[in-house]
């Protein structure tokens, strides 16, 4: 076999392997009836799973698929058009894209630390201290003279978004931080390292981390409820538009009798 | 269909198999080149590749604490895996009995293909607090290093394994016929012989490292800041575009496309030198 040089038998392969490309392509196309997406904040996450099974299993005929990602992560997937519904844990701003807001529960965001760390208080200028560098130590805030690791989540988390805003205020959380993708890769982070501290969503909270009261109160959801402690944000589903057919059916249930007992089962603020 | 007919055109047929890949790696550079454009054009050059801060959120992009933190983290590998690799290949070529062979090549040849998040995981299950006894947090420059080395090492090992044993019989033959000891010859005739194969393993396994993103997101803490040691944590290149890509938007994703430029063009670099380092080899080796 000898090929002849020249252009034009260069041509041809690749007109056929542009065509083999363009109808392999052509394939992807999505559909749905009766299937419901959702993405976004690792916070409402579990919370959305427990829904989406109580909400299934009075209308088995719909699929409801739940994902995380970070609240950022379902903004631009909701508005992007790629998943119905997209989960935050925090205030939209002015950069965020124009969506419908529907108010699914409230949660307060907690400072923990691992269960060995013999702190159990801090006031909110310590923790903006501890989490921007300028508090480097344990012994600075009445623990062990050992030095403080902090743990923060990416960017695009809304539960960073509402401790940067609640908490933090202009201080920025500091460069060399540990960033962990997700409220459970930061509560896994902080209950292996005992001198990390981290802020994690009150609803995630068990035996394997300690959450800090802040300025004495201490960081429960009776006391996010009743206004004590401060660092509380929302949780909202975002859509859209204004939501038709089984999307308006299961948005409905979540922020309904049946939906708020399964938030309030999950540890979250109802709505009032 | 006579076979005159399919003689002259599965040719055209086969080419078209190879354009594919071809017209697949031109589509990525082109696709890459255009989404970081915006950024190279907002942020300008200079800013974005020696810049040393980079928060999205308040619009500052700079690239520089994470191609460090990427060389760091493959040199650190590489210093580790270079001497440990070439030892297991001169092991397995020429000092270990043949049951032990047997044994421990296969062995070799599964780690090669074990996925990085696996490598992530033990990384996190077992360096990171290794490390914490050390000093700092345990995710650290260290932790990605060592990851990377368990990931590098099976690659260097097969090929250069593969390179010693390709060695022509006469250049041992010859060298212990002068009075060379077992080991003289490796050292001294049977390494540099194979030198290009053991080069091309090194460099191939450089490349995986410098592209690994699963596993170094998993234990080098994702801190975007310039390493001053090995226990402080880093972020490497293309680590730093897979923790954002998710929500990145506007200039932050054209950004993280910049990121995938300077990635390919350090990768396209390192495979240039590999296909050097080869041939360079093969003309050394016909004239003996």
């Amino acid at each position: 076999m000898k090929i002849r040089k020249g252009w034009k038998w260069f041509i041809l392969p690749m007109v056929v392997a542009l065509l083999v490309a363009t109808f392999l392509l052509v394939g992807c196309s999505s559909g749905s009836l009766g299937t419901i997406t959702e993405n976004g904040s690792t916070t409402v996450q579990p919370l959305a799973e427990k829904l989406a099974g109580a909400f299934k299993a009075k209308n088995p005929d719909v699929n409801v698929v739940i994902q995380g990602g970070g609240s950022a992560v379902g903004i631009k997937s909701v508005n992007d058009g790629t998943v119905d519904i997209g989960a935050a844990s925090r205030e939209l701003t002015a950069s965020d894209p124009t969506l419908v807001k529907h108010l699914l529960a409230r949660d307060g965001i907690a400072i923990i630390v691992h269960p060995s760390n013999t702190v159990t208080n801090l006031t909110k200028d310590q923790v903006i201290a501890i989490f921007s560098g300028n508090i480097t130590n344990w012994s600075q805030v009445g623990g062990p003279n050992k030095a403080i690791d902090v743990v923060a989540r990416e960017e695009g988390s809304g539960t960073r978004a509402a401790f940067q805003d609640l908490v933090m205020g202009t201080t920025l959380v500091k460069a060399d931080a540990i960033l962990q993708s997700s409220n459970g890769a930061l509560k896994i982070a902080v209950s292996n390292d005992p001198q990390a501290v981290g802020f994690l969503s009150i609803g995630y909270i068990d035996s394997s981390v300690k959450a800090l009261a802040m300025n004495g109160v201490p960081a429960t959801e009776e006391n996010a409820k009743n206004g004590t402690y401060p660092i509380v944000r929302p949780l909202y589903f975002l859509t859209k538009t204004q939501p038709t057919g089984i999307l308006k059916d299961f948005i409905d249930f979540c922020t309904g009798p049946d939906g708020q007992k399964v938030v309030a089962e999950e540890g979250f603020i109802t709505i009032e | 269909m006579s076979r005159y007919f399919i003689d002259r055109n599965a040719k055209y047929l086969v080419l078209a198999c190879a354009s594919i890949s071809f017209i697949i790696l031109a589509a990525i550079a082109i696709f890459t080149l255009r989404e970081a454009l915006p950024a190279f054009q907002h942020v300008g050059f200079i800013q974005l590749i020696f810049g040393t801060t980079w928060r999205p959120t308040i619009g500052q992009f700079g690239i520089l604490p994470m191609i460090i933190g990427s060389i760091a983290v493959t040199l650190g590998a590489m210093i580790l895996a270079i001497p440990l690799g070439l030892g297991c290949a001169v092991l397995l070529a020429e000092v270990a009995p043949h049951r032990v062979r047997q044994f421990l090549r296969p062995a070799v040849e599964i780690l090669v293909g074990i996925p990085s998040v696996v490598y992530g995981l033990i990384g996190i299950l077992l360096i990171v607090p290794l490390i914490r006894h050390i000093g700092g947090s345990g995710y650290s420059v260290a932790a990605g290093a060592l990851v990377l080395t368990a990931m590098v090492l099976p690659t260097i090992i097969s090929i250069s394994e593969d390179s010693i044993r390709a060695v022509p019989r006469r250049y041992k033959e010859g060298a212990l016929a002068l009075g060379a000891t077992h080991w003289q010859t490796i050292w001294h005739v049977l390494i540099p012989a194979a030198r290009s194969g053991i080069t091309a393993g090194i460099i191939l396994g450089m490349g995986r490292a410098i592209g690994e993103a699963m596993a170094m997101i998993m234990v080098t803490g994702n801190a975007v800041q310039i390493p001053t040691s090995p226990l402080d944590p880093t972020r490497t290149l293309a680590g730093g575009i897979a923790v954002e890509i998710n929500y990145a938007s506007g200039l932050h994703q054209s950004a993280l496309f910049a990121i995938g430029v300077v990635l390919f063009i350090l990768i396209l670099a390192i495979n240039s030198i590999a296909i050097l380092a080869i041939r360079r080899g093969r003309r050394v080796q016909d004239v003996g």
